[in-house]
């Protein structure tokens, strides 16, 4: 039983990320997970002891970036109700506070950069606020265009670029 | 259109290699004024190794500026003033000859003499000694080269200015200082941090930037003589883009304390911090005119990032960009009769001039990945950064647009590149 636990577990890991849109790069192609009895049931039990939900890789606040179009920094609609859930969190959790670190892609000045990246995260910080953060557990900072997930000159990696990273 | 296709037959035509025995950095000049004046420089007489440099020196810099032509001077040994047969010079074709010597004194200071010759008018332009501590035999050269670029153009040379720009490898940044020919590269600042948008003080003494080492933007002034540094402004959020007045007594900056990226005063000892915009949009990028009167600064509060003007103590401001794309990075001209900027348009960046009094923009580049304009002090010369060969390296263009020139530095991306004084 025990096995076959770490077996789903492992698989919705693995689905969590597979379905978090630009993908970091993951270490290797999943080994396919060990052969399960194919009549076994897979409801997705409750952890059996308490853990912090933002240890939880199902949880919705396993995702902790926000992306964006191009020259935008509004909260995108796909991104609202995991920042909202962080705002839960966070207004449930007052010892915890984060970091929300704001980048953009380089089709920019800099110093533009810096400034957009700054926007970027506070609409998050706003958004977090209206769900019930304190400002005091929220810290906010631009990297504009200087610390590049990606380097290439292309919108795959531009896009991987316009974010805002909520770091606890 | 006929002057783009004229440029770029003059590119194919004129594209120079140099690779300097100091092979640190590589030079590509394309292109050449539309007047090159034929200049021949006599070998040097006196110590021969140092002779040999200096003329070096003399020669690259003239040529890196497209507005001379070097005359041969094949079979030729270093000549005294008396010795100087006009009719062979004008035979050759020069318009012009240097001749000249140099010599080490006791206590290792290097000592040049030079004469710049007209060769049409058989009279003497200018004669003058030139000396630098050891080792700086390039300084000598670049003063050289700044005089006779002076005396046959009647503009002030710039062979002897320094350029600050930060230099990127990997995740490693250093604050680099060099002669605006790229040599003599100096490490302000090395560390695993950004940094970003240094700023010369009017004198050439100081330099601010920005600085990421404590987690976020925050802006240091060092000083280049004893390396000493202090924190300009440090407030909570973004702290950047600084620029000196022309007075040296204030910097105008940007600071998100208030919320969004807006301009602010202070005090270079980082006091009297005072707001002088209030759009609650992106200011950012202000640069003073050369009378302190007025800023330029990019902000998006139409919209799209655009110039505009505004006066340096506050009050309303004025947009000056207009048109399809948007627009970075402005900055006066050195008589202030216009401003070069960053042009986004259709997916690349261009380096481009404004008139104040026409409007026009007219666009002195290709384009590509151009940014961070700058001029040289005597108006003639923009540098900026580029890519070429997926690097970044620095480039300049002249302010008519016809010569430019690349330069490619040992490792790493060259980045946010100034010219100083």
């Amino acid at each position: 039983m025990k096995k076959l636990l770490v077996a789903i577990f492992l698989v919705n890991f693995l689905a969590a990320c597979a379905s978090e849109k630009p993908v970091e790069p993951v270490a290797e192609a999943p080994a396919p997970a060990p052969a399960v009895e194919e009549s076994a049931p897979a409801p997705a039990p409750a952890p059996m002891v308490e853990v912090d939900p933002l240890d939880d890789p199902n949880s919705i606040l396993a995702k902790r970036s926000t992306y964006y179009p191009f020259d935008v920094s509004v909260v995108q609609d796909a991104d609202k109700p995991m920042v909202q859930a962080h705002a839960k969190y966070l207004s449930e959790h007052p010892n915890r506070s984060v970091r929300l670190e704001g980048n953009c892609d380089e089709r920019g000045s800099n110093e533009y950069n810096l400034g957009l990246g700054n926007r970027r995260a506070n609409g998050v910080k706003q958004m977090l606020l209206l769900g019930g953060a304190r400002a005091s557990q929220i810290e906010t900072v631009s990297y504009g265009e200087e610390k590049p997930r990606c380097t290439d000159h292309n919108e795959a990696c531009w896009e991987q670029n316009r974010r805002t990273d909520i770091k606890y | 259109m006929l002057v783009r296709l004229f440029q770029s037959v003059i590119a194919s035509l004129f594209l120079l290699h140099f690779t300097p025995a100091n092979a640190e950095l590589s030079i590509e000049i394309i292109g050449a004024g539309e007047n090159q004046v034929p200049v021949a420089i006599a070998p040097f007489g006196g110590d021969h190794k140092l002779a040999l440099a200096i003329k070096d020196v003399v020669v690259n810099d003239l040529l890196r500026s497209g507005l001379f032509r070097m005359i041969d001077t094949e079979g030729i040994s270093s000549l005294e003033l008396t010795e100087v047969k006009y009719p062979d010079w004008q035979a050759r074709g020069a318009e012009a000859l240097a001749i000249g010597s140099v010599t080490v004194q006791p206590n290792g200071r290097i000592e040049a003499r030079f004469h710049l010759l007209d060769v049409v008018k058989q009279t003497e332009l200018a004669g003058q000694a030139v000396s630098a501590s050891e080792g700086q035999v390039r300084a000598v050269g670049h003063r050289i080269s700044d005089l006779i670029y002076e005396k046959l153009t009647g503009d002030k040379g710039v062979f002897s200015t320094r350029i600050a720009y930060v230099n990127r490898e990997g995740k490693h940044y250093r604050l680099v200082v060099a002669d605006s020919d790229g040599y003599n590269e100096q490490t302000v600042l090395s560390q695993n941090q950004p940094i970003m948008s240094p700023a010369w003080s009017p004198d050439g003494s100081h330099l601010a930037y920005v600085s990421f080492e404590t987690g976020h933007a925050v802006i240091y002034i060092q000083s280049l003589y004893t390396n000493q540094r202090k924190l300009l402004a440090g407030f909570s959020g973004t702290n950047s883009a600084p620029a000196w007045a022309p007075n040296g007594k204030q910097l105008a900056i940007v600071l998100t304390r208030d919320g969004s990226s807006q301009l602010y005063l202070i005090r270079p000892d980082g006091s009297d911090a005072r707001r002088i915009t209030f759009s609650g949009e992106i200011d950012t990028e202000p640069n003073f005119s050369p009378d302190g009167q007025y800023l330029l600064f990019l902000s998006d509060r139409g919209g799209s990032p655009q110039i505009y003007r505004m006066p340096a103590k506050g009050g309303p401001a004025e947009r000056m960009t207009f048109g399809e794309g948007a627009n970075f990075s402005p900055r006066y001209s050195p008589d202030g009769k216009g401003f070069v900027f960053n042009h986004r348009v259709a997916g690349k960046f261009y380096i481009a001039m404004q008139d104040f009094q026409t409007g026009q923009m007219e666009m002195l580049t290709e384009g590509g990945w151009e940014k961070k304009p700058s001029f040289a002090p005597n108006g003639k010369l923009i540098m900026f950064a580029s890519e070429a060969r997926e690097r970044g390296i620095l480039a300049t263009v002249s302010s008519d647009g016809r010569v430019k020139q690349r330069m490619f530095t040992q490792s790493g991306d060259a980045r946010e590149p100034v010219w100083g004084p």
